[in-house]
């Protein structure tokens, strides 16, 4: 399965919904640099992300989101903060990787 | 122009609102836009900035760049003052449709609707968007 990448905030972007209606059942997404604004709870995006997720694993890159002010609290619950180490591991994990940009 | 400010030397004061709409870290305007605002504050404008879409983001409280080897340029936002710039406009809007309230932002702001944010515009000399 694929590995998305999301660095947009969904607010400034459509990557976000275009990549969703693309990630298949089973695939994963993993939000990085602005792409985190999306696991932020209470946004009007947490609809769209909750409904995502009965689908498909949503990560989170900690370190983008902690620089945007963005702690473990805030985020939506059941999406799995990952560190570098944790990037490289779903890459790895994952057939190929497709980056929205 | 008969309606245009002077200050005690005579010089022009004009007004000048820079307009944030980008998140910080992931594009370079919110540190350009900051960049400017410092330089401009030297010629003793009347200055406002306006936070609109993601550029609310730039205010957001607890911001920790230790992690992605960038500077994090937040705490200058609460400087501005020393540089007589209080003037700090957030659109609610756009503060409601990202989860977020008056409590997030890391200075004292000013929360107006779209429409005030227009009028505000609307009133400026000079608008530098970012």
């Amino acid at each position: 399965m694929l590995l998305h990448t999301i660095n947009k905030s969904p607010f400034d972007k459509n990557t976000f919904d275009i990549c969703i209606s693309h990630a298949k059942k089973g695939s994963s997404i993993l939000l990085i640099e602005d792409g985190v604004y999306a696991v932020m709870k209470g946004t009007a995006y947490e609809g769209k992300v909750k409904d995502t997720m009965k689908d498909v694993k949503v990560y989170v890159l900690g370190p983008d989101a902690k620089a945007r002010g963005i702690d473990d609290s805030s985020i939506i619950d059941g999406i799995e903060s990952v560190d570098y180490v944790g990037f490289v591991e779903l890459t790895a994990n994952h057939d190929s990787v497709q980056s929205w940009l | 122009m008969s309606d245009e400010m002077m200050d005690e030397e005579g010089g022009v004061v004009k007004k000048f609102m820079y307009v944030n709409r980008k998140a910080p870290y992931g594009t370079i305007y919110a540190l350009e836009s900051l960049e400017v605002v410092l330089i401009a504050a030297a010629f003793e404008q009347d200055v406002s900035l306006a936070f609109i879409d993601d550029g609310v983001y730039q205010i957001k409280k607890g911001q920790d760049t230790s992690g992605i080897d960038m500077k994090n340029f937040s705490p200058t936002y609460r400087a501005l003052e020393m540089y007589d710039v209080e003037k700090l406009y957030v659109e609610k809007e756009s503060m409601e449709e990202r989860g977020l309230t008056e409590e997030d932002f890391l200075v004292p702001v000013e929360v107006l609707g779209r429409q005030d944010m227009a009028d505000m515009m609307e009133e400026q000399d000079i608008i530098l968007s970012f």
